[in-house]
């Protein structure tokens, strides 16, 4: 090798870097960014953007310019030098990628720790009421049925319970209603998580329409509205055939499974409207099975949310079997007044012992 | 030690010095080819290879056409063109077909039966009947597959999930599952029968170590269908049991959990797509070499990595199942291993640019399908290690990314691959040679069409438009519109593929036995070889990539009395071995490496 050669390949090699780095930031394919969560989530891509710019021109620079380069003369049949590897070589393009994708992982780990909120199971614990109330909830009908339909496992617990000595310890024994997912049964054990979400909504899916209730609330509507800043935990199920849960300005996406709950969590920080995606195939219509999220200010959530009160009290008397029919609807809707989201009767009729809205 | 004269000869080639050693193994010209014997029950593997070749590239074009038809949905984003549930069907038989009927049997049933007999120097493949009966399963199935369209054709996805697919047409659903079910049950089949004659039916001599790197791959390749294909069936057995008895494995309304089929499916169907792109690793590992007149660079590298894939593969499942409500610990895992896959698919890469630089590149249709194989499959594995990083993934899974990142292992990494083997074993399997320019025309075709139908699906997906939709958003219609127009560009791109085929088939230029001057052993016979392929055993005179060891005049006495005598054949005792040894080069400063397979 003669040090001109030498020299283009420092220089090919520093240009490739640099056009990595500044295509790495400068890609343009992520749209709006809303939450927290998503900018973490864009500077982990923007560096497996910068270092996947670097390997495909690498190898696309190799290819071209050896297309051009070895080429067989016309007419010369012979064999090229009896290379057979270089240990030291596939070595390093061993090692280097292993380092690469080593420190990937660490970051997405990282990034991931971070985000918890889109972890599904480590919160169950503390929201397990949150999913009895959601499940009784009118367009919950199928989660509603597996949950408190008889099951016979639960039947045996039961008996085995009424015995003096379990019934002493009842409390702590762990009930298989109770659990947040199947398979899971021991929801008792483990303390609440620090950093409680502030906000939080059910949803349910089902073909083809996003149902929200807000705990607390008698309001069931099409659409997510959250307050910006603050951090909020969407419980999700599904009613009929799974779904996905995807706000693609969250960078956030959950299933929601039939029999199953999971969560996603999020502090959205931009105020708009986005749109809210079903992700996974749900039949015929999946296509069109979108709705929105709003983000606004604390205020004007509390805003909709009492206008969606009014609107929605009368649908869903007819909808909840255990709401009063000979409450009139000022007597109905008098708590609200008062305090909005927290209503003793309104969560007795729901069944909710829920205790975390604010 | 026999009656023959000695023979000597000038060794200039590394070609011709093995083709000179096997004289005696060249298998007489066949007498005439009766076209007949393609359409019965042959216990050929050559005739098999050809049947399940052209039979799976029929089952390609219809999947093309279904294709054409989703895309055609999707040049405007309003659902215009067929109705929602014919859109789902459409998705649905496409990715089946492409999957199950074209990209895992041609690799395997097709190029694996023609070529391991032939590269290992057997005369067929250890179970010939059990190979044909492998191979005739698949017609039926897929008559069956296409035949869906008359009853409602299945409409959940090629991943079939539960409850969606319990709630659907149950008569196509039914069809889908009987259709995967044989055709899983033809690739295990198969598979037993590499194993078995990869094993045990190589010439004397020839080590694992001294194998075609293809051989490798099919071994590996085998494995993971052996090991991962029963548990597709008892997952479609149980799915169709929740279909039509009612019970209740899946289905959460009876208590079922519908998690259990996902971890089932992609227990087979994240090896699944090893098995469709291992054995185009191996024979890019052949194109590559052969065509850029040198050695493959790092043997035992590729080699063992094709075993690492196989092993890694089988525990890097549930990346598909990211945001299934997968447990954090579960996520973390199967993100690590996933992460680990890339590092063996960089080693091939790596290996096959490393082979081609300051090699003497024949840049003629299969060498340039085997360049733009790797600069796809490239962009694929990026995007595959993008989409294992869990954060990552929960926001593109299921989207248009997805669509674009397994397009680009799947197309431009399968699909390539198997069109740079049409092209380079196609006079080996007909003895006539492709049209050229032909060949550059469809490759330019088909590399222009790919990326634009596939390119901006990455973006599609990134900005929000999730997949198996046949409406969108209008904001995503220009670039749509641009993939439609890539889609049928890509359409057009496989009429001179075709033309050609069938023209060189018939009229084209006759192709002699080792047309490009390869060294293994399916070229040391005739093109195309007799029914046993070889008159005696081959021998191994050279291993498989010795290219360009033997370009000075080196005088060696072969005598050829007993062909299957292993000290005829490779190993360090052989007479064969050229003295001084080949495997230390002429000059010193060529003499970078030692053959890694002799
Ligand atoms: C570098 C190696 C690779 C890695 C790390 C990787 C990773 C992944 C991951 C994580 C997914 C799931 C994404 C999601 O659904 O959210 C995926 C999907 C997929 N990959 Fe890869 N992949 C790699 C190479 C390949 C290869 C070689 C093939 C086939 C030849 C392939 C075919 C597919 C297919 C077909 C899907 C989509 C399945 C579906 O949902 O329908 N991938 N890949
Ligand atoms: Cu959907
Ligand atoms: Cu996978």
């Amino acid at each position: 090798m003669n040090i001109p050669s030498q020299i283009t390949t420092l220089l090919a090699g520093i240009a490739l870097t640099l056009v990595s780095f500044w295509y790495g930031q400068n890609h343009d394919l992520l749209p709006i960014s809303a939450s927290v969560e998503s900018i973490r989530v864009d500077s982990l891509f923007n560096l497996m953007m910068t270092i996947g710019t670097g390997i495909f021109l690498l190898v696309m620079g190799i290819l071209v310019y050896s297309a051009f380069k070895f080429r067989r003369e016309p007419g010369d049949e012979s064999d090229g030098p009896p290379v057979h590897g270089n240990i030291p070589l596939e070595i390093l393009w061993t090692a280097i990628p292993a380092i690469m994708v080593l420190g990937i992982s660490i970051y997405s780990f990282d990034i991931y720790n971070e985000n918890g909120g889109a972890d599904p199971m480590d919160h169950s614990m503390a929201h397990g009421k949150a999913h009895q109330q959601m499940a009784s909830m009118p367009g919950s009908a199928m989660a509603g049925t597996l949950v408190a339909q008889a099951d016979p496992n639960q039947q045996k617990a039961e008996v085995v319970n009424s015995d003096p000595t379990t019934a002493a310890i009842r409390e702590d024994l762990p009930q298989k209603k109770d659990a947040p997912t199947l398979g899971v049964v021991s929801p008792k054990i483990g303390g609440a998580e620090p950093g409680a979400p502030e906000f939080v909504v059910n949803v349910a899916g089902m073909q083809y329409a996003w149902l929200f209730t807000y705990p607390g609330t008698d309001v069931v509507t099409g659409e997510l509205h959250v307050p910006i800043n603050q951090k909020v935990l969407v419980n999700i199920t599904a009613n009929d055939v799974i779904h996905a849960f995807w706000v693609p300005q969250f960078r956030l996406k959950q299933d929601a499974i039939p029999g199953r709950q999971t969560e996603v969590r999020f502090t959205p920080n931009r105020l708009g409207e986005y749109p809210l995606v079903c992700a996974e195939l749900c039949g015929a219509y999946h296509g069109a099975m979108n709705t929105k999220v709003v983000v606004e200010s604390a205020e004007d959530v509390q805003k909709w949310l009492q206008s969606q009160q009014v609107a929605s009290a009368e649908g869903l008397s007819k909808a909840v079997a255990t709401t009063p029919a000979n409450m009139t609807e000022t007597e109905y809707l008098a708590p609200y007044a008062k305090e909005v989201g927290i209503s003793a009767d309104t969560l007795k009729q729901l069944h909710s012992e829920h205790h975390s809205m604010s | 030690m026999n009656d023959r004269e000695p023979l000597t000869f000038l060794m200039t080639q590394a070609a011709e010095y093995q083709e000179q050693a096997n004289l005696v193994a060249r298998g007489s010209e066949p007498d005439k080819n009766d076209w007949r014997k393609y359409f019965g029950f042959s216990t050929d593997h050559k005739v098999i290879g050809i049947q399940y070749l052209v039979t799976t590239f029929i089952f390609y074009l219809m999947g093309g056409v279904l294709a054409t038809l989703v895309r055609t949905e999707l040049a405007t984003p309003a659902s215009d063109f067929v109705s929602r549930e014919v859109y789902n069907s459409l998705f649905t038989v496409h990715a089946t077909v492409m999957i199950f009927l074209w990209i895992v049997p041609a690799g395997t049933g097709g190029f694996g039966n023609y070529l391991i007999p032939l590269m290992i120097g057997a005369r067929d493949m250890a179970f010939p009947r059990l190979n044909a009966i492998a191979f005739w399963i698949i017609p039926p199935a897929g008559i069956l597959l296409m035949s869906s369209f008359f009853v409602g054709a299945p409409g959940s996805g090629w991943t079939s999930y539960p409850p969606l697919s319990l709630m659907n047409g149950k008569a196509g659903e039914l069809i889908w599952i009987l259709s995967v079910l044989l055709l899983g049950t033809s690739s295990i089949l198969a598979a037993v029968n590499f194993i078995v004659t990869i094993f045990k039916m190589r010439i004397p001599g020839m080590g694992l170590n001294q194998m075609p790197l293809f051989c490798w791959a099919m071994l590996a390749t085998s494995f993971l269908a052996l090991v991962a294909t029963p548990v597709l069936a008892g997952a479609m057995i149980l799915l169709s049991f929740d279909l039509i008895v009612g019970t209740n494995f899946f289905n959460p309304t009876g208590g079922g959990d519908p998690i259990v089929y996902q971890h089932m499916f992609w227990f087979y169907s994240h090896p699944a797509v090893y098995i469709m792109i291992l054995p185009v690793f191996g024979m890019i590992s052949e194109i590559v070499s052969v065509h850029s007149r040198k050695p493959i660079f790092g043997y035992k590298a590729i080699a063992y990595s094709s075993v690492a894939i196989c092993g890694l593969g089988l525990i890097v499942w549930a990346h598909h199942m990211f945001t299934s409500g997968t447990p954090p610990w579960l996520r973390m895992f199967f993100m690590i291993t996933s992460m680990i896959i890339a590092v063996p698919t960089g080693i091939k890469v790596f290996s096959w640019l490393a082979t081609i630089w300051g090699g003497k590149l024949r840049l003629e249709s299969p060498l340039l399908f085997a360049m733009g194989f790797i600069s796809l499959f490239v962009i694929g594995g990026i995007s595959g290690v993008m989409v294992a990083s869990v954060p990552w993934d929960i926001h593109v899974h299921d989207t248009y990314f997805i669509v674009a990142h397994l397009h680009y292992v799947l197309f431009g990494g399968s699909v390539f691959g198997l069109y740079a083997a049409f092209y380079h074993w196609f006079p080996k399997m007909t003895g006539r040679m492709l049209n050229e320019t032909w060949g550059k025309i469809h490759f330019a075709l088909s590399y222009v069409g790919f990326n634009l139908a596939f390119m901006p699906m990455h973006k599609l997906g990134i900005e929000g438009m999730n997949r198996r939709i046949a409406e969108y958003d209008p904001k995503f219609a220009a670039l749509n519109l641009l993939c439609t127009i890539g889609a049928y560009l890509l359409a057009v791109s496989t009429l001179p593929f075709l033309v050609n085929v069938c023209w060189s088939w018939v009229y084209g230029e006759k192709a002699s036995d080792n047309p490009w001057r390869g060294l293994t052993l399916e070229w040391m016979t005739t093109s195309p070889p007799p029914v046993e392929n070889f008159d005696a055993d081959p021998v191994l005179a050279t291993g498989p990539y010795d290219y360009g060891m033997g370009s000075r005049a080196t005088e060696v006495n072969v005598a050829f009395s007993d062909a299957s005598d292993p000290v005829l054949s490779a190993g360090p005792s052989s007479t064969l071995r050229a003295k001084p040894d080949p495997a230390v080069a002429a000059s010193p400063s060529d003499r970078v490496g030692e053959s890694h397979n002799r």
